[in-house]
């Protein structure tokens, strides 16, 4: 079984960091994983994304070009990624940045207005948290006792004092 | 697995230099190897190593060829357009027999080019990286894991032969990340006897020198170089093989291209497509011998490659064109997909049977 994510937005939404913490979740959970973020000027800003690669067998690419599971942050990632989430695949979604409508019927949309819950909870710069808490309610990946574990590897020391509200902001979107 | 982490390509080689017993690195940041040189920054104080930020790519790996001459273990980094500047350095470095590990993580080229990865040095690294006969020990990492191990046995060899090791590694490699395990093994020491360390008042004139005016001696140094090239050829050539016993069609590819195409072979075995893998480890020397056996049983061979089409040369000789050799390649930044990949292991597998 291997699962292809993307991960999209703009820089500064967290997009690497979620990313990082997927691919721990699956090191935690002795799988084979590749975490692969697209570099270069337009980071400064713009969008960015990466690529999350989880596997039971050795990956070969690790580029993602028909991910199974997409993230987008905000609208341009939707334009230029909800078309190749793979048929049956999932997309999760930042509902209070983004208006548009999801045109697939093949793939199962969750629209999450993480922003909005974010900023209203105090800690806006924890949305993508919130889509991630949704995406492991979803797929059921990973088994919710390994996220204390992940949160410790992923958090940075500079970052400690955020440690205890990223778990709370995991948990709202596993509540949704 | 409980003793992985998970490292970007460029980070977990910086560690392993460290763990290799470098304590000197010379750099000038250019994307996408600039994490080598920031790690370094971080950890050679702490390691009581010297981290310089050179003025310029010329200077560092003049820098390079100091500390190597003193005999201690030493390394630069660079991409593409940085490396063109480091060429002159790497001639004097094999001029002067000097150990010493150079990594290039590709990006496009010619010129500036562009930032997203590339193989489009694999002629400057095997063949032309300066003036005169000479050779590079040529290792490609293909995880980020080899990116670690194989700068550890890149400084191994370098001190083992006197020479340079270059890693060639490529944008992607250098910036993802993958779980790594640090567990290197012991450092194996080397005497240098040659090493201008001070005499001590004891022993005369140690001389690191790649001038001679002298043709006679000249050429005995070029002779004697080129002994050593070829026990190299005979006792370190690294590769892997991934479903070749039965193949028809046989890629070679090194690198990311490599991961893309095991992708690719095993999407052609599912169609019924016999289709196997060489992975050059070593670029130079090049895994002539297993390329010639294999061609013994496959059709035709495909070459994946990031660049226009340079290690299918090498491919060609190595196999003395007695096949089809086709070439599948991205350029610029662009890297194949497995689809790519598998319409031409399709095309192969038609080539072959009109021979």
């Amino acid at each position: 079984m291997t699962t292809n994510i993307l991960i999209s937005g703009f820089g500064g939404q967290g997009v690497l960091f979620t990313g990082k913490f997927l691919a721990y979740e699956g090191l935690i959970e002795e799988k084979e994983v590749t975490w692969l973020p697209s570099y270069g000027p337009e980071m400064r800003g713009g969008t960015c994304n990466c690529a999350v690669i989880i596997s039971d067998d050795p990956i070969g690419s690790p580029l993602v070009t028909a991910p199974n599971v997409l993230i987008a942050m905000n609208t341009p990632s939707v334009d230029k990624f909800a078309g190749a989430v793979t048929p049956g695949g999932m997309l999760f979604y930042d509902s209070s940045l983004i208006d548009e409508k999801i045109e697939r019927e093949d793939i199962k949309a969750f629209g999450v207005p993480a922003t909005q819950m974010a900023a209203d909870a105090g800690f806006p710069t924890l949305a993508n948290m919130i889509v991630l808490g949704k995406l492991m309610k979803e797929t059921g990946m990973f088994a919710p006792e390994t996220i204390d574990k992940t949160l410790e590897k992923v958090v940075s020391a500079r970052k400690r004092d955020l440690l205890e509200l990223n778990k709370t902001a995991i948990k709202m979107g596993m509540e949704l | 697995m409980a003793d992985k982490v998970l490292m970007k390509g460029n980070e977990a080689l910086a560690e392993a230099a460290i763990m290799a017993g470098c304590r000197h690195y010379f750099g000038y940041p250019i994307t996408p190897q600039t994490e080598v040189a920031a790690y370094l920054a971080k950890r050679m104080p702490k390691v009581g190593g010297t981290f310089l930020q050179a003025e310029s790519e010329i200077a560092a790996i003049n820098m390079v060829i100091g500390v190597a001459s003193a005999g201690k273990r030493v390394m630069t980094s660079s991409s593409s357009p940085g490396i063109s500047l480091k060429s002159e350095g790497l001639s004097y470095l094999a001029g002067c027999d000097l150990p010493a590990l150079v990594v290039n993580v590709q990006r496009g080229g010619p010129g500036l080019g562009g930032i997203q990865p590339s193989q489009s040095d694999y002629f400057h690294a095997t063949r032309g990286a300066g003036h005169g006969d000479f050779h590079m020990l040529v290792l490609a990492p293909a995880s980020v894991q080899e990116m670690a191990s194989l700068v550890f046995k890149g400084f191994d060899l370098a001190d083992k032969y006197r020479m340079t090791t270059m890693i060639l590694a490529d944008g992607t490699i250098g910036q993802m990340m993958e779980p790594v395990s640090l567990d290197m093994g012991e450092v194996i020491s080397y005497d240098k006897p040659w090493a201008v360390t001070g005499t001590g008042g004891k022993r005369t004139h140690n001389i690191v020198n790649s001038l001679s005016l002298l043709p006679e001696e000249l050429e005995q140094w070029n002779i004697a170089r080129y002994e050593r090239y070829a026990q190299i050829e005979k006792d370190e050539v690294q590769y892997e093989s991934f479903m070749t016993e039965d193949a028809d069609i046989v890629c070679v590819a090194f690198g990311v291209a490599a991961r893309v195409a095991k992708n690719a072979i095993v999407a052609a075995r599912a169609k019924g497509i016999k289709a196997g893998l060489i992975r050059p480890i070593t670029l130079w020397p090049f895994p002539k011998a297993a390329l010639k056996k294999a061609a013994e049983k496959a059709k035709a061979f495909v070459s994946v490659e990031l660049s226009m089409g340079q290690m299918i040369e090498d491919v060609e000789l190595a196999i003395r064109c007695s096949r089809p050799v086709l070439l599948c390649s991205r350029v610029g930044g662009m890297i194949p997909t497995p689809e790519e990949v598998l319409s031409k292991i399709e095309e192969a597998q038609n080539a072959g049977r009109c021979e």
